[in-house]
């Protein structure tokens, strides 16, 4: 469905009048994704998911250079295929209420959603009825203003302005993103449930709990790259991990050994060689000569020299 | 000792309690924790027993007495959000700055760089900025730290990292902890004892 290689992603900006910089935030990231599965996304802030999804649906900021190839069902995505699958074949549920105009009743924004994704006219008070019924959303909750929204309701909205145009790929982005664990599952249960009926669904979350309730596969970010890419169910026995960064992730959940056996950096070096040179504990010369290249390793993918 | 004896607190006289006649007592070096469903009361409890708000009924003592009016409250509480909880437009060096000089130790085990204090709270991440808090927050006087949430924003290898230095400093400082969270296996890693935040009460266990 969606094939992402080698993606990279640089902001020009201007410092001290005309001096110009480039600061080159995400490099190096992999992905791809299947009909029919969930793949979750995980990483820490700062680790370039946001900006992942910012580039597939072609909303970075106008400093922002794209490189690398993005192919989606089989065909290149260039920036004017890109505005015209937005809404359409590719959506995107956003992460709080603040995504809907909090002026317009919920209603008439999931109508207008399903306008813009080509339903027609005619069709579309039906199809937006059948949304609010499918997501168990009474009524009257049409009528409603955003800020009258429960956490629960709100995410269900969300889920239906984003799946009432028949998108093909759904962007998930922090799911979960406070919400007590009642509501997240419920929420993660609609995944799956689209994920079922052969969609293509990217959860992008920094909790890895919750992801691996739901996923079928999981790509780490690390630093603006992918480390990793394994399936969900490599997270039960951390000897099936590839990467040290998912080894000390694995560590650190409180549910398994919660010690914290790698330093957290924030920042990848844009320096030559591996981004995480500077905080693993496993490197050593090799790590600081070249930048690893994403290799096969068993069912997934791994970036590092010593993997 | 932090002491709320019948503590009860409601926004405004047509909503319900959010928690009423609740005792909850910290000791200095203990770690208690706070879990449940969201919209019970547990920021609203935590934000009255650092004195934002003023309790309904009940009262809140320390060692006896009521907390401060003015000057540095013992009591301290961290939030959620961290880039909410400081102006966007000091620099780092200013914020740690806010309520009393921290001290080289702190600065230096809580792993705040030198390059951070240039720099603006945008320009650091969630974890960075935490810890920015964190160092506020542990000026000379506060001998109770109330956590709320404040580490469901961030990735697990971050979220231990906070932990191990909350820790530390409880054991060592003595320090009384108030951990709130809805991560029920985070709660049993770090807590001795745990209270349930329930409909209109709160249940001791």
């Amino acid at each position: 469905m969606l094939d992402i290689r080698d993606l990279s992603v640089s902001f020009t900006s201007y410092s001290f009048g005309l001096k110009r910089m480039e600061v080159c935030v995400v490099r190096g990231l992999d992905l791809s994704i299947a009909p029919g599965q969930i793949m979750a996304v995980i990483g820490q802030s700062g680790a370039g998911k946001s900006l992942l999804a910012h580039a597939l649906l072609g909303i970075l900021p106008r400093n922002a250079r794209v490189e690398g190839q993005m192919s989606f069902k089989g065909k290149p995505l260039t920036p004017y295929r890109l505005s015209a699958l937005r809404g359409r074949e590719i959506a995107l549920i956003p992460q709080s209420v603040t995504a809907l105009n909090p002026l317009l009743r919920v209603g008439g924004q999931v109508t207008r959603a399903a306008l813009l994704s080509g339903i027609s006219k005619k069709e579309a008070p039906a199809t937006v009825r059948q949304a609010f019924v499918r997501y168990l959303l009474p009524k009257g909750v049409a009528a409603w203003f955003p800020r009258q929204l429960s956490g629960g309701m709100a995410r269900r909205v969300l889920t239906a302005t984003a799946t009432v145009g028949m998108a093909d790929l759904i962007i998930a982005d922090e799911p979960t993103n406070g919400l007590d664990p009642i509501t997240a599952r419920e929420s993660l249960g609609h995944l799956r449930e689209l994920a079922d009926t052969g969609k293509a669904v990217l959860l992008i979350t920094h909790d890895i709990e919750a992801a691996l309730q739901v996923a079928d596969m999981v790509t780490v970010f690390h630093a603006g790259a992918t480390v990793e890419v394994a399936r969900a169910e490599d997270f039960k026995e951390p000897g099936n991990l590839r990467h040290p960064y998912t080894k000390a992730l694995w560590n650190a959940l409180p549910a398994n050994n919660f010690v914290g056996t790698m330093k957290p950096i924030a920042r990848a070096s844009n320096a030559d060689g591996c981004p995480l040179q500077f905080c693993c504990n496993d490197q050593d010369s090799v790590c600081g000569q070249s930048v690893p290249m994403l290799k096969r390793s068993g069912a997934g993918w791994v970036r590092c020299h010593h993997a | 000792m932090l002491e709320a004896s019948s503590l009860a607190y409601r926004y405004g006289k047509q909503h319900p309690w959010l928690f009423n006649e609740l005792d909850l007592r910290i000791t200095p070096g203990e770690i208690v924790g706070v879990s449940g469903p969201s919209g019970r009361g547990k920021s609203t409890l935590a934000k009255v027993l650092a004195g934002y708000l003023p309790p309904g009924k009940g009262s809140v003592m320390i060692d006896g007495r009521p907390l401060p009016a003015s000057g540095h409250c013992p009591v301290q509480l961290l939030f959620q959000h961290p880039e909410l909880a400081v102006n966007p437009r000091w620099k780092i060096s200013k914020i740690l700055r806010e309520a009393e000089e921290p001290t080289p130790v702190i600065l230096q085990t809580l792993g705040i760089e030198s390059a951070w204090l240039d720099r603006y709270p945008h320009e650091l991440s969630g974890g960075e900025l935490q810890r920015v808090c964190l160092a506020r927050a542990l000026g000379s006087s506060t001998r109770y730290l109330l956590c709320d949430e404040i580490t469901s924003m961030l990735d697990a290898l971050t979220q231990v990292h906070i932990w191990r230095v909350v820790l530390n400093l409880a054991r060592s400082r003595r320090l009384g902890v108030l951990v709130i969270s809805h991560d029920k296996t985070l709660i049993a890693r770090l807590c001795s004892r745990n209270i349930t935040c329930l409909e209109g009460a709160a249940a001791l266990s």
